[in-house]
């Protein structure tokens, strides 16, 4: 069975939407009844304190873990839960917390990873490197290189990305989830550990994906600043729960928000 | 005084008045290493897209050329019997994929090198069951492997060349070729390469673990075969040869763990140094020494180049 392709969800709909998922891991509740939509072309955020569960939320989304409660409904199909593959081939793409790359391979090779699945030529062809499989290779490598021409890491392309300073590992990492054309991109801190700088380049280039390739985002972020500046739409968590859901600036007025980052005693 | 001459002198005199034992010598060091490469390079494919190192590969070797053999005993012709040892090869890939790595996902390196083993005492077991303890003789008449020998004359005497060597130096080459193309060049070769850095970063641009699992067995499978009819042709096929895995050893710590080119390099270096070692040196310590000198090459490398000679040099940011 395909998936719906991109076109016939229309902009502003609901792309990705979970209800009640709950996840724990023997007794502790990483997510209790957590429900909220991502609607097609947005930028949403997910916020919260440490611990609320916002990675773990990432990772359901995208397959890693399974929930033992709730359903996920990605384009129109209810499931259970999501599998690495089905997220993968639905058009999920994502980025990880610490930095997540293949480190022995070169920044050119890591966003051709990002292609895997767009390819389809058999081993065969491929290992004869000729006719179709040839071909299918300088496409490819194009479209990789027009990424590479986007994030403005032309300077890398040939370096291994284990040497790279770590701003720029994590633009690589977004070049190889750019690579896959998601329909969705999870962005797990997408700015953590960088400078004022680099900062303002990676809300560049995601406020770029989403204008250019009108790529819908789910983000999460602690700096509230870029939140604010870059999202439509936030969803709070707080200990695995959802504690408020709208805009950046209801959110922001929200006492239950504050209080959470605030830690107000009651 | 005398054994300083001894060692640094005399052998030299000797490669010197004798030209053609030397290259004798060398020639045949070079083919052992080609037949050390090969088994490395079964270690190799194993580690760059696992990180497991496969204790088993040695016993594979003797697996995949038992098989071939008992299935010609059956009364196979060669080359149908040669199609389906490659069947079996890929059977066992399937089998290895399902019932050992898949339930250890995630667990550390050492488990995966623990299961490895307890898969090599399986394999002994499997085979002796099936086609039985005694050592049988390879097919390679059958399988149109050149026989006998060329004599040059060179250098003031003869230098005798096997003919199987020669097929085996090609088979290895092209073999090394079409591997070092597929790993740096395929859509596949990448997503291995990429499973080996990352399992989660895999997954999420849609990697299958499990294929690329299969894949690599496979293929280290194949490498079995061609090393098991080499070497099966030039001795015979028994158990007794799984040990030529722990030469593998040295020559993955020379050439590096993590690369190819390393593993041919460091094959021919090591059966080169072993067979020159064992014929000028050997006498002083009154011969054997072709059994451990291997590994003193291969320590006196970690000091100097503990990545080894082609090995990724990986640099951690901290």
């Amino acid at each position: 069975m395909r998936a719906p392709g991109p076109g016939e969800i229309k902009v502003g709909e609901v792309l990705l939407a979970v209800e009640d998922v709950s996840l724990a891991f023997g007794g502790v509740k990483a997510i209790a009844d957590v429900s909220f939509d991502i609607r097609k072309g947005e930028i949403r955020a997910i916020i919260g304190p440490n611990g609320a569960g916002k990675t773990s939320m990432l990772n359901v989304i995208n397959g890693f873990y399974q929930p033992q409660q709730g359903s996920i409904t990605f384009k129109g199909a209810t499931r259970d839960k999501m599998r690495p593959y089905e997220a993968a081939r639905g058009g999920i793409a994502r980025t990880f917390q610490n930095v997540a790359l293949f480190r022995g391979m070169t920044a050119l090779d890591n966003i051709m990873a990002g292609r895997t699945l767009k390819m389809h030529r058999n081993f065969f062809w491929q290992l004869l490197r000729f006719g179709p499989a040839m071909a299918e290779e300088i496409t490819h490598r194009r479209r990789a290189e027009e990424i590479i021409d986007f994030l403005e890491i032309n300077h890398i392309r040939r370096v291994q990305v284990g040497r790279l300073p770590y701003g720029l590992q994590k633009r690589v990492e977004l070049g190889r989830a750019l690579a896959m054309e998601p329909d969705l991109l999870l962005l797990d801190e997408p700015m953590a550990g960088m400078n004022l700088e680099e900062k303002e380049d990676m809300s560049r280039f995601i406020l770029d994906v989403n204008n250019h390739y009108g790529t819908t985002i789910a983000l999460i972020e602690h700096d509230m600043g870029v939140v604010m500046d870059l999202s439509d739409r936030v969803v709070v968590l707080d200990y695995g729960r959802k504690i408020a859901d709208g805009t950046p600036d209801a959110v922001k007025r929200d006492p239950a928000v504050i209080d959470a980052y605030l830690g107000v005693a009651h | 005084m005398d054994l300083l001459y001894k060692i640094f002198l005399d052998p030299f005199v000797q490669m010197g008045t004798a030209p053609d034992l030397l290259v004798q010598t060398l020639w045949e060091g070079l083919v052992g290493g080609v037949l050390y490469a090969l088994i490395a390079l079964g270690f190799v494919l194993i580690f760059k897209a696992s990180g497991v190192f496969n204790f088993a590969q040695g016993i594979m070797v003797v697996f995949a050329a038992l098989t071939l053999v008992g299935l010609h005993e059956l009364g196979i012709p060669a080359f149908l019997a040669l199609a389906l040892t490659v069947l079996v090869m890929l059977a066992l890939a399937f089998a290895v994929e399902r019932l050992v790595l898949r339930p250890l996902v995630n667990q550390p390196d050492i488990i995966l090198f623990m299961a490895t083993i307890g898969l090599t005492y399986f394999l002994i077991g499997f085979g002796e069951l099936t086609f039985g303890g005694n050592p049988k003789v390879m097919i390679a008449s059958e399988l149109y492997l050149p026989k006998g020998a060329i004599d040059l004359k060179i250098l003031g005497g003869f230098v005798s060349l096997q003919k199987i060597d020669i097929a085996a130096a090609i088979i290895a080459s092209i073999m090394v070729t079409g591997l070092g193309i597929f790993f740096q060049r395929t859509r596949i070769g990448r997503a291995l390469r990429a499973v080996a850095d990352s399992h989660k970063a895999a997954l999420s641009v849609g990697i299958s673990l499990e294929q690329i699992w299969v894949i690599v067995w496979f293929a280290a499978g194949i490498v079995a075969l061609a090393t098991g009819i080499m070497w099966g042709a030039r001795s015979d096929v028994s158990f007794g040869l799984q040990i030529i895995a722990l030469k593998a050893l040295p020559v993955l710590i020379l050439g590096g763990f993590t690369s190819i080119p390393g593993a041919i390099v460091g094959g021919m270096i090591i059966g080169v140094g072993e067979k020159i070692g064992e014929f000028y040196w050997g006498p002083l310590l009154g011969g054997g020494i072709e059994s451990w000198l291997a590994y003193v090459i291969a320590l006196g490398f970690l000091l100097v180049r503990p990545q080894g000679l082609f090995g990724e040099k990986i640099i951690e940011r901290i």
